[in-house]
């Protein structure tokens, strides 16, 4: 690693004006950062740790919403949301292992982006509303493409607002290496109608499929899906499957997770 | 009745207190006073011509000690190989020079270009970067067949071409056609053994701290044969005579070969902590590992079995390229050949059989030895060759091996081996019986009921363990011996103190060794200890690898305990006044046959050291022998295995729902210990098979470059296995007739889950010859998609 | 450089770290509490696993700073003062759940952090709990009866023993 100062606020306002100084990063359960600043990918000069700011911990149902503090860590949100919405639990309770559930946060992940990580899926399955120091901004506006998201250098993440959905299910095929999502599927179906949010197969990083939406819209049975498909195009294509395969499994998943959400 | 101790029980490990305490000793938990730490810069391209190496802005930076390359190494050795190959012409195989540093050019990504010695790790990893490189990339050889084409890139441009050697062995070629040319069926199968990385759960470590005043240096290292390390660094890389040179090799995390060799950074920290006279410290990052650990397996084959009308095997022969990556590793050059070869008619009475093999250079990391080393490549060709010739000829796969069993002892093979026991279908029922195979094919219904394709695969195995007979391997190239020692060192109040060539690295020896001393003395083992891993301190022996421990350094502590006890006697015959034909010793007592007079051990081990009644004219004081025991064969494990899964058809994943493992290993010393040694070579077999695959791109960038993409198996990968050892068919050679069970899980293994996945496919209607592995679920959801 | 204060073990430390020290670094190289292990720069093979507030984490992927304040158990505080094993621990020796014992500290931790929310694990949650926790040696067959042992449960139905 390279040298960094390291500073440890215990208040966003802290954090904040720590995060204006030069060259500063922002440091959430580090599960990701730490490993790459291991290997010296990342030089900031100023480490800000956010794990120090009670405030943006924890999680409440606020009639139907349920109110995620950036800074929670996964293991809470998978005890806290087990029995308002058991999909989410699910999810967080399958990212990594437990240490990385101790650490890693719901504000951090969705701060990274990275296009195998599970929490894009269901901020973006639920029609969230990422919440930060300055702004909300809709989970549609969100993601910009692998990596890439409309956070403002320095912005924070401080909550993630997610609404409960009528039915909902996640189905994660993991990359049998790191244990990401090799593709992950978020369906729900609320008032809005039904979301089918999909991690670890673009190269866009997380997307919704709309087509697959409309067909569930019509008749939320997996039985709806049948001759859909993606396309492999614009897939990841690693050593551990093609972009056909991928999309190949969208599909089985997607129907997997509708059977799954009508218990 | 399973006994309380000795030979055949299973105490407690007492290596485990220091582990489960935080207080075991491995090589990075050691500091040197005044040390310094080493960073390595290493080649990001796989083939290149280093144009210049400018260290002179890094050297200024602030910690910097001094900055080595290449350049510091002229004069100095290269790095060995161990095993001189003979190709089919009569020729020495090509024996590139294996530079510490590189000079010249680059071979492989990892190929290590500058040293930078710095007070602290994180200074010399900020001066690493300062340093000036000017390399120009060069295309690179990786695929192997490619590389042995006209025009390829030249790994080493001495060499003329990438051939390290091109080795033939077994039958000759006219019986090996005739045979083919008469068969009513003939099987041909392509297939790759994917290589792999050994990953022990410790990264290497090396630390070396010279002692200017007494001009001694001691190599602190994470190896499993401190005195082969000592031999090759000392006498063929820096010219440092043994007696001033110890090698030790304290705790180490696992080893599974990939700590056998002499790497580059053991010599590196040795060299420079004598240029510097300061002790140097590296330690590898798993990152690093992946690119400067030797790899395993890797090889492409074409195999071809010959039946006659009645499916008794005719003939067998192997065409296999082997990957020797871009520098010859320690002992690279013999693990695809008479590890290999020498076990390709396996379990089988095939009258002729004929390997072939090409060793190629690649621009890729080192190829050696990794458990099973040869082994397991030549059982997953054969095994799944016999599959894929029962599937073709309709018949019971377990029915088509049974047939064609070795089943008289001694057996010499058409490849140079003799095995001296075994019986295969004793495993082979006692296999069935395990997995309930008469009752498979209602499970199978039970699973396509629930849309999933269930799968049972089956095959057997013969390995050669206990190496190796020093005065054949060294017909066959060797160049160095294979026996071991042991020291056995008895105190004067009756303890014992083992010192012994063989390595511990997990399989326990601290716990074994000393059963099979207190039982022949009829003393408790809490009196025995072992000592290892200093060079200093035990006789020289090879160390441990190719399941050899007990079989090997096991026979040699025999042998210095019987001479221990012959010693004893004649001891306990002055002190009884008897005569030394009539002493007994049993249960720590040496008595006078036929009467009530006896003496207990520590009585006489007492007058052994206060020799004051003794009889000193005709015997020395002291209780303290060395044995060296060199094997007459090699020993023969074999088994058979099985791995019944479910194949999900949308998906392409597998789920195991048993796997079982039927072994003879001979006679058996601790059952536990056996037990978790299988444990442990099945999941790395699984993990060959289902998970593991390092791979490259046409660039040779590495592509599974940690564990982000290189898949280890993991807790929920694998059931609780089913394991046997109850046939036991004793080693005809050695004194404890044991087999060796270090690397039996990793060779039987793969080609079970294999034949259990095609199993599955082509029971459910899917018509796939092969897959190569791992079976990853893309790759068999492809061979799915037909 | 900046002062960080924790009770490690039951003992309080304070220590001058560099901002970019690592938990794990802090543990081996300031304190000389070398059981917890390092086999991985990428967070996933677990040898470094502690306990941060009870809380089960990877030494290696979180820095000294963030632990400020903390409670901090590692392998060498699992054992009674006279050195009796704990439950685990024993388990463990028992059941031959370590080979070379390079992974070993961050099984004990991990299989402490589990038994502490779930008492009696079944075979399945004790192999999704040490999906980051890898071994190389035991084929995880003996860790996870040990495990099972440990939490009370009779293994000796399971084949092998």
């Amino acid at each position: 690693m390279y040298s960094f100062d390291f500073e440890r606020p215990t208040t966003v306002a802290d954090a904040v004006a720590a995060l204006s100084k030069e060259e500063a990063q922002a440091l959430g359960g580090g599960q990701t950062l730490i490993p790459t600043l291991k290997q010296r990918l990342a030089s900031p000069s100023v480490l800000v740790s956010l794990s120090a700011i009670e405030e943006i911990k924890g999680v409440c149902n606020d009639g139907g919403v349920l109110n995620i503090g950036g800074g929670t860590c996964h293991a809470d949100v998978a005890a806290a949301a087990a029995s308002d919405f058991p999909a989410l639990a699910k999810l967080a309770g399958n990212i990594g292992d437990p240490a990385v559930r101790s650490r890693g946060t719901i504000g951090g992940s969705l701060a990274n982006n990275d296009p195998s990580a599970c929490y894009p899926s269901a901020a973006l399955g639920t029609g969230a509303t990422i919440v930060t120091n300055t702004r909300e901004i809709a989970a549609d506006d969100y993601f910009q493409g692998m990596f890439t998201t409309a956070l403002e250098e320095g912005e924070i993440i401080t909550a993630v607002k997610m609404p409960i959905p009528e039915k909902a299910a996640y189905i994660k095929f993991e990359q049998p290496a790191s244990r990401f999502s090799l593709v992950g599927v978020f369906v729900t179906k609320g008032a809005d109608g039904v979301r089918v949010a999909v991690t670890g197969a673009s190269e866009d990083g997380v997307f919704r499929w709309t087509e697959a939406e409309v067909a569930l819209n019509g008749n939320f049975d997996a039985s709806a899906l049948d001759g859909l498909s993606v396309s492999g195009d614009g897939m990841i294509s690693d050593l551990h499957g093609s972009g056909d395969y991928r999309a190949h499994l969208v599909a089985v998943l997607t129907k997997r997770a509708v059977t799954e959400a009508n218990g | 009745m399973p006994k309380d101790n000795g030979i055949g029980a299973s105490p407690k490990r007492r290596e485990d207190v220091r582990f489960l305490t935080g207080a075991g000793q491995y090589t990075d938990d050691i500091n040197v006073h005044g040390q310094t730490y080493v960073h390595f810069l290493r080649s990001d391209v796989a083939h290149g011509t280093i144009n210049k190496i400018d260290t002179a802005a890094a050297s200024e930076m602030p910690g910097v000690v001094r900055i080595f390359t290449g350049a510091d190494f002229e004069g100095v050795g290269g790095l060995p190989c161990g095993w001189q190959v003979t190709d089919k012409d009569g020729n020495p195989m090509k024996e590139p020079a294996h530079p510490v540093l590189a000079q010249g050019k680059v071979r492989h990504v990892g190929d290590p270009i500058a040293a930078i010695v710095a007070e602290s790790l994180e200074e010399a990893r900020n001066a690493a970067e300062a340093i000036e490189l000017d390399i120009d990339e060069l295309p690179a050889a990786v695929d192997m067949k490619a590389a042995l084409q006209a025009g390829a890139p030249l790994v080493h441009d001495d060499l003329g071409d990438n051939l390290c050697y091109d080795w033939q062995f077994g039958t000759d070629t006219e019986t090996v056609d005739k045979a083919f040319a008469e068969a009513a069926h003939v099987t041909t199968l392509e297939l790759r053994n994917n290589r792999l990385v050994a990953n022990p759960m410790e990264p290497r470590v090396a630390v070396g701290d010279y002692a200017r005043a007494n001009d001694e240096s001691t190599l602190y290292t994470t190896s499993q044969n401190p005195h082969v390390i000592r031999l090759l660094m000392g006498a063929f890389v820096l010219g440092i005579p043994e007696h001033k040179l110890r090698v030790v090799a304290p705790d180490v995390g696992g080893g599974f070969g990939t700590k056998i060799f002499h790497y580059a950074e053991e010599a590196f920290v040795t060299f420079a902590s004598r240029q510097l006279n300061r002790p140097v410290k590296w330690t590898s990052t798993r990152s690093e590992a992946f690119m400067s650990d030797a790899h395993g397996r890797d090889h492409v084959t074409t195999i071809q079995l010959a039946l006659d009308a009645d499916n008794n095997f005719t003939a067998l022969r192997t065409d296999t390229h082997a990957n020797m990556g871009a520098y010859l590793s320690t002992f690279a050059s013999c693990t695809p050949t008479w590890l290999h070869g020498t076990l390709m008619a396996g379990n089988y009475k095939t009258p002729a059989v004929q390997v072939n093999v090409k060793a190629v250079f690649t621009n890729t990391v080192p190829v050696d030895a990794y458990r099973g080393a040869g082994r397991p490549e030549a059982t997953f060709s054969l095994e799944r060759l016999v599959d894929k010739a029962a599937r073709e000829l309709g018949v019971d796969p377990v029915a088509l091996r049974r047939q064609n069993f070795i089943t008289q002892f001694p057996y010499a093979t058409p490849v140079a081996v003799e095995y001296d026991t075994g019986d295969y279908n004793a495993t082979m029922d006692t296999l069935e019986k395990m997995v309930d195979r008469a009752g498979f094919e209602e499970r199978r219904k039970e699973a396509a009921a629930r849309g999933k394709l269930r799968g049972l695969g089956v095959n057997c195995y013969i390995e050669a363990c206990g190496i190796a007979p020093s005065n054949l391997v060294g017909q066959l190239g060797a160049r160095a011996g294979l026996y071991d020692a042991a020291t056995v060192r008895v105190n004067a109040t009756g303890s014992i103190s083992v010192m012994v060539g063989a390595h511990s690295h997990g399989q326990g020896h601290e716990t074994v060794f000393p059963q099979v001393v207190a039982e022949m003395l009829g003393i408790d083992e809490s009196m025995v200890d072992i000592v290892h891993g200093d060079t200093s301190k035990i006789p020289f022996g090879m160390g441990t690898y190719g399941s050899r421990s007990l079989a090997v350094c096991g026979s040699a502590m025999v042998r210095a305990t019987e001479k221990i006890i012959n010693k004893a006697k004649k001891i306990a015959a002055h002190l009884l006044e008897a005569s030394e034909g009539d002493i007994e010793l049993k249960d720590g007592q040496f008595s006078v046959a036929g009467t009530d007079k006896s003496v207990a051990w520590g009585d006489v081990t007492l007058a052994a050291y206060v020799p004051h009644n003794y009889p000193l004219e005709d015997i020395e004081p002291g209780l303290e022998e060395t044995a060296f025991y060199d094997p007459a064969n090699f020993t023969y494990p074999s088994g058979a295995y099985a791995c019944e899964l479910e194949v999900d058809p949308e998906t392409g994943k597998i789920e195991i729902i048993q796997f079982a493992a039927a072994d003879d290993f001979g006679n058996v010393v601790n059952p536990m210990i056996v037990e978790g040694q299988v444990h442990g070579g099945l999941a790395q077999g699984i993990g060959q098979a289902m998970l593991e695959n390092c791979a490259y791109d046409e660039n040779g960038q590495l592509l599974s470059a940690s564990y982000m993409d290189y898949a280890m198996p993991r807790a929920s990968d694998v059931p609780f296995y089913k394991v046997d050892h109850s046939n036991v068919t004793p080693c005809t050679h050695n004194p404890l007739g044991v087999k060796g069970c270090g690397e039996a899980g990793a060779i039987g293994s793969p080609p079970a889950l294999v034949n259990a996945v095609l199993d599955a496919l082509n029971g459910g209607g899917y018509d796939v010859a092969h897959i190569d592995m791992p079976m990853s679920p893309s790759r068999v959801w492809q061979a799915m998609q037909g | 450089m900046a002062e960080v204060t924790m009770k490690v073990n039951g003992k309080t430390v304070t220590k001058s770290v560099k901002g970019n020290t690592l938990m794990v670094e802090f543990l081996r190289e300031e304190l000389r509490l070398t059981g917890t292990h390092v086999g991985c720069d990428t967070s996933q093979c677990g040898a470094c696993t502690i306990h941060v507030n009870g809380k089960q984490v990877k030494a290696c992927t979180m820095f000294a700073g963030e632990a400020d304040g903390a409670e901090v158990s590692t392998i060498e505080g699992q054992a009674a003062p006279d050195g009796t094993l704990n439950a685990i621990q024993q388990a463990f020796q028992d059941h031959h759940g370590l080979q070379c014992g390079f992974c070993t500290p961050g099984m004990v931790m991990a299989a402490a952090s589990l038994l502490k929310d779930n008492p009696k694990p079944t075979e399945a949650e004790v192999r999704h709990h040490l999906e980051g926790n890898i071994c190389r040696c035991t084929g995880y067959h003996n860790i996870v009866k040990a495990i099972m042992a440990a939490s009370g449960q009779d293994v000796s139905g399971i084949a092998a023993e």
